[in-house]
């Protein structure tokens, strides 16, 4: 099984991360540098917290530039919670740019009566286009949120799932080249997120 | 709508579960891990952990029950209990808890939920407020186990913990607590609806009608998004099973119990 560079910049519950992985019989080595990344098959950026300041972490160590450089690369990423909303380019959140990987910005969920935010608990994903996370066909998922802000990508061709909240849906998942990224958590998802992160292994397998 | 939430919460002392759980094939009910992961595969949406000891030997042993959990245990769980600054708050959280619970440390010094939830985003903050109806109407937010009153009201410190960065609210009724007579319906709704954010209901759980009540979002429900549970479940009088199909069967958004992949 091939390695997995967790990203380690302060920001996230990365033991839950790598106990998933492992369990699934991956090996994993966390990074906390560009040069750490030489050897992983693929990067996994998890988080939760404040964009702004994961910006700010992901700048200061140089970690941002090394993403960019991998992804450009079209080497492989996985994104988590926070993780998935860094890929864009911007959060009604804070001021911080966004890695810009994926076109769009991330905005605040709208409030209304009834639907309390951060927007916590379980849903069933809304499949869109199928990716390698969510191939067509893929049997209901229940996952476990707890955000309060969702991605708009430019390009919805990028959305692989959604989830409903309130009188609208939002960015569950998005796929694009080699990049995935979760709004969710599948480490904390029960059975249906660990079939999750075992279809992307098995897609990392078979690069 | 997000699927309402069935949270178990065990009590425990020093690494082992206090209350007697009886549980059906179970090895050894004291330990609170082989607990989390039957309450996690009998179809429990999160589990909270109150360490009622919370003595400063059994801190460590805290840590590693944490740690422990979090190896074994694929869904999210909440720890609480004498955690009183941003250093408890990081060592639990690294050891892999998902949301710590404030109490009594948040009403001696509230500030303490703003650095948390600046440190680690409002996501992981949970406020515990333990409420008792006060004569003439509303109601008081009660410390050190229910014996002291701080005077404060209970919706107006939910209000200013959640303006402070509180991410939820779990909101104990005290005199509901242990008699199984409901829960606190009029607290728990006007609690839920005065804060934009998550209210779990906890205290006084007797049947399955009073769970329905709790998380109705209807004109006399408690609006709440969870309830937690404790010795209902742990006295075997209801199973998690049995609390999710009823509350299915009576259209309130719950996630069902097929988990098979």
């Amino acid at each position: 099984m091939s390695r997995l560079g967790l990203i380690d910049y302060g920001m996230g519950n990365l033991h839950s991360v790598q106990r998933a992985f492992e369990r699934l019989g991956a090996t994993v080595q966390t990074v906390q540098c560009g040069a750490e990344m030489e050897g992983c098959k693929a990067l996994v950026l998890p988080g939760v917290g404040a964009f702004d300041p994961a910006m700010e972490r992901l700048r200061q160590g140089g970690l941002a530039e090394a993403i960019t450089t991998w992804c450009d690369a079209g080497r492989p990423l996985l994104g988590i919670c926070l993780g998935l909303q860094l890929l864009f380019e911007a959060s009604d959140e804070g001021e911080a740019e966004g890695l810009g990987l994926l076109k769009g910005r991330v905005r605040a969920l709208p409030r209304r009566p009834g639907h309390p935010i951060p927007h916590m608990g379980w849903e069933p994903l809304v499949p869109a286009n199928p990716s390698p996370l969510l191939p067509a066909g893929s049997p209901e998922s229940w996952v476990y949120f707890v955000h309060s802000y969702a991605a708009e990508p430019s390009d919805p061709a990028c959305s692989t799932a959604l989830v409903r909240f309130a009188d609208t849906a939002v960015t569950a998942a998005v796929w694009q080249g080699a990049i995935g990224a979760c709004q969710f958590h599948p480490e904390k998802s029960g059975p249906h997120g660990e079939a999750i992160l075992r279809r992307w292994l098995a897609w990392l397998a078979a690069l | 709508m997000v699927a309402k939430r069935i949270i178990p919460c065990l009590d425990v002392a020093d690494g082992r579960v206090v209350k007697g759980v009886n549980f059906v094939g179970l090895r050894d009910a004291g330990d609170p891990v082989e607990l989390a992961c039957r309450y996690s595969a009998a179809g429990a949406d999160e589990l909270v952990f109150l360490d009622i000891a919370a003595s400063h030997q059994g801190r460590g042993t805290l840590v590693e029950l944490v740690q422990r959990t979090a190896e074994a245990v694929t869904i999210p769980f909440t720890v609480g209990g004498g955690i009183s600054s941003v250093e408890g708050i990081t060592v639990l959280l690294r050891a892999g808890a998902d949301k710590v619970s404030l109490n009594s440390s948040a009403v001696r010094d509230p500030e303490l939920v703003a650095r948390g939830a600046g440190r680690f985003g409002c996501q992981c903050i949970v406020v515990a407020i333990d409420a008792r109806a006060r004569a003439g109407g509303g109601w008081d937010v009660y410390v050190k186990g229910g014996r002291e009153n701080t005077g404060l009201d209970a919706v107006a410190w939910a209000r200013q913990v959640v303006a402070l960065g509180a991410g939820e609210i779990l909101l104990t009724s005290m005199d509901g607590d242990g008699t199984q007579a409901g829960y606190a319906l009029e607290l728990t709704r006007a609690v839920a609806d005065a804060v934009p954010v998550p209210v779990i209901a906890s205290g006084g759980a007797g049947c399955i009608d009073h769970l329905a009540e709790a998380l109705d979002p209807g004109p006399a429900g408690g609006h709440a998004s969870a309830a937690l549970l404790a010795s209902l479940l742990h006295d075997g009088i209801l199973s998690v099973e049995q609390i999710k199909t009823e509350l299915l069967r009576r259209g309130l958004p719950i996630r069902p119990l097929a988990l098979s992949c």
